[in-house]
Protein backbone atom coordinates (compact mmCIF):
# COMPACT_ATOMS: atom_id res chain seq x y z
CA UNK A 1 0.00 0.00 0.00
CA UNK A 2 1.20 3.48 -0.90
CA UNK A 3 2.39 5.10 2.32
CA UNK A 4 1.86 8.71 1.26
CA UNK A 5 -1.70 7.94 0.19
CA UNK A 6 -2.22 6.39 3.61
CA UNK A 7 -0.83 9.51 5.28
CA UNK A 8 -3.05 11.82 3.24
CA UNK A 9 -6.02 9.65 4.09
CA UNK A 10 -5.21 9.65 7.79
CA UNK A 11 -4.77 13.44 7.76
CA UNK A 12 -8.37 13.76 6.59
CA UNK A 13 -9.95 11.45 9.18
CA UNK A 14 -10.24 13.87 12.09
CA UNK A 15 -11.13 17.11 10.25
CA UNK A 16 -13.76 15.34 8.14
CA UNK A 17 -15.26 13.67 11.21
CA UNK A 18 -15.38 16.99 13.12
CA UNK A 19 -16.94 18.97 10.28
CA UNK A 20 -19.49 16.35 9.32
CA UNK A 21 -20.69 15.95 12.90
CA UNK A 22 -21.08 19.70 13.37
CA UNK A 23 -22.86 20.14 10.03
CA UNK A 24 -25.09 17.17 10.86
CA UNK A 25 -25.91 18.80 14.22
CA UNK A 26 -26.75 22.10 12.55
CA UNK A 27 -29.06 20.40 10.04
CA UNK A 28 -30.83 18.58 12.88
CA UNK A 29 -31.14 21.91 14.76
CA UNK A 30 -28.96 20.85 17.67
CA UNK A 31 -27.53 23.73 19.75
CA UNK A 32 -24.05 22.58 18.74
CA UNK A 33 -21.80 24.44 21.14
CA UNK A 34 -23.98 23.90 24.23
CA UNK A 35 -24.25 20.21 23.39
CA UNK A 36 -20.52 20.01 22.77
CA UNK A 37 -19.91 21.45 26.24
CA UNK A 38 -22.17 18.99 28.00
CA UNK A 39 -20.52 16.10 26.13
CA UNK A 40 -17.03 17.41 26.84
CA UNK A 41 -17.93 17.52 30.54
CA UNK A 42 -18.76 13.82 30.37
CA UNK A 43 -15.43 13.14 28.70
CA UNK A 44 -13.68 15.12 31.41
CA UNK A 45 -15.33 13.20 34.22
CA UNK A 46 -14.72 9.84 32.60
CA UNK A 47 -11.03 10.75 32.14
CA UNK A 48 -10.88 11.65 35.83
CA UNK A 49 -12.68 8.47 36.83
CA UNK A 50 -10.17 6.20 35.04
CA UNK A 51 -7.22 7.97 36.72
CA UNK A 52 -7.11 5.86 39.93
CA UNK A 53 -7.09 2.52 38.11
CA UNK A 54 -4.54 3.82 35.59
CA UNK A 55 -2.25 4.98 38.42
CA UNK A 56 -2.49 1.58 40.07
CA UNK A 57 -1.81 -0.36 36.90
CA UNK A 58 0.81 1.90 35.36
CA UNK A 59 2.74 1.74 38.64
CA UNK A 60 2.48 -2.05 38.56
CA UNK A 61 3.59 -2.29 34.93
CA UNK A 62 6.46 0.19 35.46
CA UNK A 63 7.63 -1.92 38.38
CA UNK A 64 7.33 -5.06 36.31
CA UNK A 65 9.47 -3.42 33.65
CA UNK A 66 12.05 -1.90 36.02
CA UNK A 67 12.52 -5.19 37.86
CA UNK A 68 13.46 -6.91 34.62
CA UNK A 69 10.44 -9.25 34.86
CA UNK A 70 9.02 -8.13 31.51
CA UNK A 71 12.34 -8.65 29.78
CA UNK A 72 12.65 -12.06 31.37
CA UNK A 73 9.13 -13.02 30.33
CA UNK A 74 9.70 -11.85 26.75
CA UNK A 75 12.95 -13.76 26.67
CA UNK A 76 11.17 -16.83 27.96
CA UNK A 77 8.29 -16.53 25.49
CA UNK A 78 10.43 -15.57 22.49
CA UNK A 79 11.01 -19.10 21.11
CA UNK A 80 7.27 -19.77 21.02
CA UNK A 81 6.07 -16.37 19.83
CA UNK A 82 8.86 -15.95 17.28
CA UNK A 83 7.85 -19.24 15.69
CA UNK A 84 4.40 -17.70 15.23
CA UNK A 85 5.87 -14.39 14.01
CA UNK A 86 4.40 -12.60 17.01
CA UNK A 87 6.61 -10.10 18.89
CA UNK A 88 7.28 -11.46 22.39
CA UNK A 89 7.28 -7.90 23.79
CA UNK A 90 3.55 -7.59 23.03
CA UNK A 91 2.67 -10.89 24.72
CA UNK A 92 2.17 -9.53 28.28
CA UNK A 93 -0.27 -6.93 26.89
CA UNK A 94 -2.09 -9.57 24.86
CA UNK A 95 -2.53 -11.70 27.99
CA UNK A 96 -3.91 -8.77 29.99
CA UNK A 97 -6.10 -7.39 27.20
CA UNK A 98 -9.27 -9.48 27.70
CA UNK A 99 -9.13 -9.05 31.48
CA UNK A 100 -8.38 -5.40 32.12
CA UNK A 101 -8.76 -2.29 29.98
CA UNK A 102 -6.57 -0.12 32.21
CA UNK A 103 -4.02 -2.90 32.59
CA UNK A 104 -3.60 -3.32 28.85
CA UNK A 105 -3.49 0.47 28.40
CA UNK A 106 -0.67 0.56 30.95
CA UNK A 107 1.15 -2.16 28.98
CA UNK A 108 0.57 -0.26 25.75
CA UNK A 109 2.15 2.94 27.14
CA UNK A 110 5.05 0.81 28.34
CA UNK A 111 5.52 -0.55 24.80
CA UNK A 112 5.20 2.93 23.25
CA UNK A 113 7.76 4.25 25.74
CA UNK A 114 10.34 1.51 25.08
CA UNK A 115 9.86 0.86 21.36
CA UNK A 116 7.97 3.88 19.99
CA UNK A 117 4.44 3.87 18.56
CA UNK A 118 5.65 3.69 14.95
CA UNK A 119 7.86 0.64 15.44
CA UNK A 120 6.68 -2.80 14.33
CA UNK A 121 6.09 -3.76 17.97
CA UNK A 122 4.26 -0.49 18.69
CA UNK A 123 2.05 -0.91 15.65
CA UNK A 124 1.15 -4.51 16.41
CA UNK A 125 0.24 -3.49 19.96
CA UNK A 126 -1.87 -0.60 18.62
CA UNK A 127 -3.80 -2.83 16.22
CA UNK A 128 -4.48 -5.33 19.01
CA UNK A 129 -5.80 -2.55 21.26
CA UNK A 130 -7.93 -1.16 18.45
CA UNK A 131 -9.40 -4.45 17.29
CA UNK A 132 -10.19 -6.17 20.59
CA UNK A 133 -12.14 -5.32 23.74
CA UNK A 134 -12.05 -6.09 27.45
CA UNK A 135 -13.78 -9.42 26.76
CA UNK A 136 -14.36 -10.67 30.30
CA UNK A 137 -15.67 -7.32 31.45
CA UNK A 138 -18.29 -7.21 28.67
CA UNK A 139 -19.33 -10.81 29.31
CA UNK A 140 -19.67 -10.17 33.03
CA UNK A 141 -21.62 -6.93 32.66
CA UNK A 142 -24.11 -8.11 30.06
CA UNK A 143 -24.90 -11.55 31.44
CA UNK A 144 -25.04 -10.35 35.04
CA UNK A 145 -27.55 -7.65 34.03
CA UNK A 146 -30.15 -10.33 33.27
CA UNK A 147 -29.12 -12.95 35.81
CA UNK A 148 -27.59 -15.39 33.32
CA UNK A 149 -25.22 -17.81 35.01
CA UNK A 150 -24.59 -20.32 32.24
CA UNK A 151 -22.91 -18.38 29.44
CA UNK A 152 -22.49 -21.52 27.27
CA UNK A 153 -20.20 -20.88 24.31
CA UNK A 154 -19.82 -17.11 24.83
CA UNK A 155 -16.33 -17.26 26.37
CA UNK A 156 -14.77 -19.68 23.83
CA UNK A 157 -16.23 -17.74 20.89
CA UNK A 158 -15.17 -14.35 22.30
CA UNK A 159 -11.65 -15.59 23.07
CA UNK A 160 -11.35 -17.09 19.60
CA UNK A 161 -12.19 -13.64 18.22
CA UNK A 162 -9.53 -12.04 20.45
CA UNK A 163 -6.94 -14.58 19.38
CA UNK A 164 -7.79 -13.89 15.74
CA UNK A 165 -7.28 -10.18 16.44
CA UNK A 166 -3.77 -10.96 17.69
CA UNK A 167 -2.88 -13.00 14.63
CA UNK A 168 -4.41 -10.41 12.30
CA UNK A 169 -2.48 -7.57 13.96
CA UNK A 170 0.83 -9.05 12.80
CA UNK A 171 -0.51 -9.85 9.33
CA UNK A 172 -2.08 -6.42 8.73
CA UNK A 173 0.93 -4.48 10.06
CA UNK A 174 3.17 -6.49 7.73
CA UNK A 175 0.75 -5.86 4.88
CA UNK A 176 0.47 -2.08 5.29
CA UNK A 177 3.97 -1.42 6.64
CA UNK A 178 6.20 -3.99 4.96
CA UNK A 179 9.56 -4.33 6.69
CA UNK A 180 12.16 -2.69 4.45
CA UNK B 1 -9.89 -11.18 39.59
CA UNK B 2 -8.12 -7.81 39.30
CA UNK B 3 -7.25 -7.93 43.00
CA UNK B 4 -5.31 -11.09 42.38
CA UNK B 5 -3.67 -9.91 39.15
CA UNK B 6 -2.58 -6.57 40.57
CA UNK B 7 -1.04 -8.11 43.69
CA UNK B 8 0.60 -10.74 41.51
CA UNK B 9 2.25 -8.11 39.28
CA UNK B 10 3.60 -6.21 42.29
CA UNK B 11 4.94 -9.29 44.08
CA UNK B 12 6.56 -10.69 40.92
CA UNK B 13 8.26 -7.31 40.35
CA UNK B 14 9.59 -7.26 43.90
CA UNK B 15 10.97 -10.78 43.77
CA UNK B 16 12.44 -10.21 40.32
CA UNK B 17 14.11 -6.98 41.47
CA UNK B 18 15.77 -8.84 44.35
CA UNK B 19 17.11 -11.47 41.96
CA UNK B 20 18.31 -9.00 39.32
CA UNK B 21 19.52 -6.46 41.89
CA UNK B 22 17.41 -3.67 40.44
CA UNK B 23 15.88 -2.42 43.67
CA UNK B 24 16.82 1.26 43.07
CA UNK B 25 15.15 1.15 39.64
CA UNK B 26 12.09 -0.51 41.16
CA UNK B 27 11.84 2.22 43.75
CA UNK B 28 12.13 4.85 41.02
CA UNK B 29 9.50 3.03 38.94
CA UNK B 30 6.86 3.45 41.65
CA UNK B 31 7.22 7.22 41.56
CA UNK B 32 7.68 7.46 37.79
CA UNK B 33 4.70 5.21 37.14
CA UNK B 34 2.40 7.29 39.32
CA UNK B 35 3.58 10.49 37.66
CA UNK B 36 3.29 9.02 34.16
CA UNK B 37 -0.28 7.90 34.80
CA UNK B 38 -1.32 11.41 35.75
CA UNK B 39 0.48 13.10 32.87
CA UNK B 40 -1.00 10.54 30.49
CA UNK B 41 -4.54 11.29 31.64
CA UNK B 42 -3.92 15.03 31.42
CA UNK B 43 -2.43 14.66 27.95
CA UNK B 44 -5.30 12.60 26.61
CA UNK B 45 -8.07 14.40 28.49
CA UNK B 46 -8.36 17.25 25.98
CA UNK B 47 -8.88 14.93 23.05
CA UNK B 48 -11.33 12.83 25.04
CA UNK B 49 -13.36 15.97 25.81
CA UNK B 50 -13.35 17.03 22.16
CA UNK B 51 -14.50 13.61 21.05
CA UNK B 52 -17.22 13.06 23.65
CA UNK B 53 -18.41 16.62 22.98
CA UNK B 54 -18.70 15.97 19.25
CA UNK B 55 -20.34 12.62 19.83
CA UNK B 56 -22.90 14.29 22.06
CA UNK B 57 -23.84 16.52 19.12
CA UNK B 58 -24.17 13.43 16.89
CA UNK B 59 -26.31 11.69 19.50
CA UNK B 60 -28.57 14.69 20.08
CA UNK B 61 -29.05 14.99 16.35
CA UNK B 62 -30.29 11.41 16.32
CA UNK B 63 -27.32 9.91 14.49
CA UNK B 64 -27.42 6.67 16.48
CA UNK B 65 -31.11 6.09 15.69
CA UNK B 66 -30.56 7.05 12.05
CA UNK B 67 -27.61 4.71 11.57
CA UNK B 68 -29.34 1.96 13.54
CA UNK B 69 -32.16 2.07 10.98
CA UNK B 70 -29.63 1.98 8.15
CA UNK B 71 -27.78 -1.01 9.57
CA UNK B 72 -30.82 -2.94 10.72
CA UNK B 73 -31.05 -5.15 7.60
CA UNK B 74 -27.53 -6.43 8.34
CA UNK B 75 -27.97 -6.76 12.08
CA UNK B 76 -31.34 -8.47 11.67
CA UNK B 77 -29.79 -11.28 9.70
CA UNK B 78 -27.57 -12.05 12.66
CA UNK B 79 -30.49 -12.17 15.04
CA UNK B 80 -33.23 -13.97 13.10
CA UNK B 81 -35.16 -14.82 16.27
CA UNK B 82 -36.48 -11.29 16.62
CA UNK B 83 -39.02 -9.51 14.49
CA UNK B 84 -37.64 -6.30 12.99
CA UNK B 85 -40.03 -4.11 14.99
CA UNK B 86 -39.54 -5.96 18.27
CA UNK B 87 -38.05 -4.00 21.18
CA UNK B 88 -35.18 -6.51 21.33
CA UNK B 89 -34.19 -5.93 17.69
CA UNK B 90 -34.29 -2.15 18.15
CA UNK B 91 -32.18 -2.25 21.30
CA UNK B 92 -29.65 -4.56 19.61
CA UNK B 93 -29.33 -2.18 16.63
CA UNK B 94 -28.92 0.86 18.86
CA UNK B 95 -26.20 -0.81 20.93
CA UNK B 96 -24.22 -2.05 17.94
CA UNK B 97 -24.42 1.37 16.28
CA UNK B 98 -23.23 3.09 19.46
CA UNK B 99 -20.29 0.65 19.47
CA UNK B 100 -19.44 1.50 15.87
CA UNK B 101 -19.37 5.18 16.76
CA UNK B 102 -17.24 4.49 19.83
CA UNK B 103 -19.88 5.78 22.24
CA UNK B 104 -18.71 3.63 25.15
CA UNK B 105 -20.79 5.49 27.72
CA UNK B 106 -23.97 5.11 25.69
CA UNK B 107 -23.33 1.60 24.37
CA UNK B 108 -23.30 -0.18 27.72
CA UNK B 109 -26.77 0.92 28.93
CA UNK B 110 -28.17 0.22 25.44
CA UNK B 111 -26.58 -3.21 25.53
CA UNK B 112 -28.03 -3.98 28.95
CA UNK B 113 -31.43 -2.86 27.65
CA UNK B 114 -31.00 -5.23 24.68
CA UNK B 115 -30.12 -8.13 27.01
CA UNK B 116 -33.21 -7.40 29.12
CA UNK B 117 -35.43 -7.37 26.02
CA UNK B 118 -33.94 -10.63 24.84
CA UNK B 119 -34.49 -12.20 28.25
CA UNK B 120 -38.09 -10.93 28.39
CA UNK B 121 -38.82 -12.40 24.93
CA UNK B 122 -37.91 -15.93 26.01
CA UNK B 123 -40.35 -18.72 26.79
CA UNK B 124 -38.89 -18.82 30.28
CA UNK B 125 -37.78 -15.29 31.22
CA UNK B 126 -36.36 -16.53 34.54
CA UNK B 127 -33.86 -18.85 32.84
CA UNK B 128 -30.26 -18.66 33.99
CA UNK B 129 -28.88 -20.07 30.75
CA UNK B 130 -27.94 -17.86 27.82
CA UNK B 131 -29.67 -18.46 24.49
CA UNK B 132 -27.95 -18.35 21.11
CA UNK B 133 -28.92 -14.76 20.31
CA UNK B 134 -27.61 -13.53 23.65
CA UNK B 135 -24.30 -15.27 23.11
CA UNK B 136 -24.03 -13.81 19.60
CA UNK B 137 -24.83 -10.35 20.92
CA UNK B 138 -22.28 -10.51 23.72
CA UNK B 139 -19.61 -11.88 21.36
CA UNK B 140 -20.24 -8.86 19.12
CA UNK B 141 -19.77 -6.62 22.13
CA UNK B 142 -16.50 -8.30 23.12
CA UNK B 143 -15.06 -7.59 19.66
CA UNK B 144 -14.14 -3.98 19.06
CA UNK B 145 -16.10 -2.58 16.12
CA UNK B 146 -15.28 1.06 16.81
CA UNK B 147 -14.68 2.90 13.52
CA UNK B 148 -12.31 5.54 14.86
CA UNK B 149 -10.36 4.47 17.96
CA UNK B 150 -9.69 8.00 19.19
CA UNK B 151 -8.22 7.15 22.58
CA UNK B 152 -5.65 4.87 21.01
CA UNK B 153 -4.75 7.46 18.36
CA UNK B 154 -4.35 10.13 21.05
CA UNK B 155 -2.02 7.83 22.98
CA UNK B 156 0.03 7.22 19.85
CA UNK B 157 0.30 10.95 19.17
CA UNK B 158 1.30 11.48 22.79
CA UNK B 159 4.23 9.12 22.36
CA UNK B 160 5.44 10.87 19.22
CA UNK B 161 3.72 8.95 16.42
CA UNK B 162 4.10 10.77 13.10
CA UNK B 163 0.74 9.59 11.80
CA UNK B 164 -1.39 8.33 14.69
CA UNK B 165 -4.24 7.38 12.35
CA UNK B 166 -2.27 5.52 9.69
CA UNK B 167 -3.21 2.24 11.35
CA UNK B 168 -6.94 2.62 10.72
CA UNK B 169 -7.14 0.28 7.69
CA UNK B 170 -5.09 -2.34 9.55
CA UNK B 171 -7.36 -2.03 12.58
CA UNK B 172 -10.51 -2.30 10.45
CA UNK B 173 -9.35 -5.45 8.72
CA UNK B 174 -8.21 -7.03 11.99
CA UNK B 175 -11.55 -6.11 13.62
CA UNK B 176 -13.68 -7.50 10.80
CA UNK B 177 -11.77 -10.76 10.56
CA UNK B 178 -11.82 -11.33 14.32
CA UNK B 179 -15.54 -10.53 14.44
CA UNK B 180 -16.19 -13.03 11.63
CA UNK B 181 -14.23 -15.71 13.47
CA UNK B 182 -16.25 -14.94 16.61
CA UNK B 183 -19.48 -15.46 14.62
CA UNK B 184 -18.35 -18.67 13.02
CA UNK B 185 -17.15 -20.18 16.28
CA UNK B 186 -20.37 -19.11 18.02
CA UNK B 187 -22.44 -20.69 15.22
CA UNK B 188 -20.38 -23.89 15.25
CA UNK B 189 -20.58 -24.29 19.01
CA UNK B 190 -24.23 -23.40 19.48
CA UNK B 191 -25.60 -26.55 17.88
CA UNK B 192 -23.64 -28.78 20.17
CA UNK B 193 -25.11 -27.44 23.39
CA UNK B 194 -28.45 -28.41 24.90
CA UNK B 195 -31.41 -28.34 22.59
CA UNK B 196 -33.87 -26.43 24.75
CA UNK B 197 -31.64 -23.37 24.50
CA UNK B 198 -32.26 -23.10 20.82
CA UNK B 199 -35.80 -21.82 21.23
CA UNK B 200 -35.99 -18.29 22.51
Amino acid sequence: MNLSALNTFSAYVIPVAVISIVVFGLIRRVPVFDTFLSGAKEGFSSAVSILPSLVGLIVAVSMLNASGALELLSHFLAPVTNALGFPAEVMPMAILRPISGSGSTAMLTQIFGSHGPDSFIGRVASVIMGSTETTFYAIAVYFAAVGIKKTRHAIPAALAADFTGYVMSVLTVNLFFPPS
Amino acid sequence: MMNFIWAFLLIVSFICAIVTGRMPQLSQAVMDGAENAVSLVIATMGMMCVWTGLMKIAEQGGLTALLAKLFSPIFRRLFPDYDKDSPAAKAICMNLTANLLGLGNAATPLGIAAMKEMQAARLDPSSHTANNSMVMFVVMNTASIQLIPTFMATLRAQYGSKAPFDLLPAIWIASIVSLLVGFIIAKLLQGRTHKECRSI
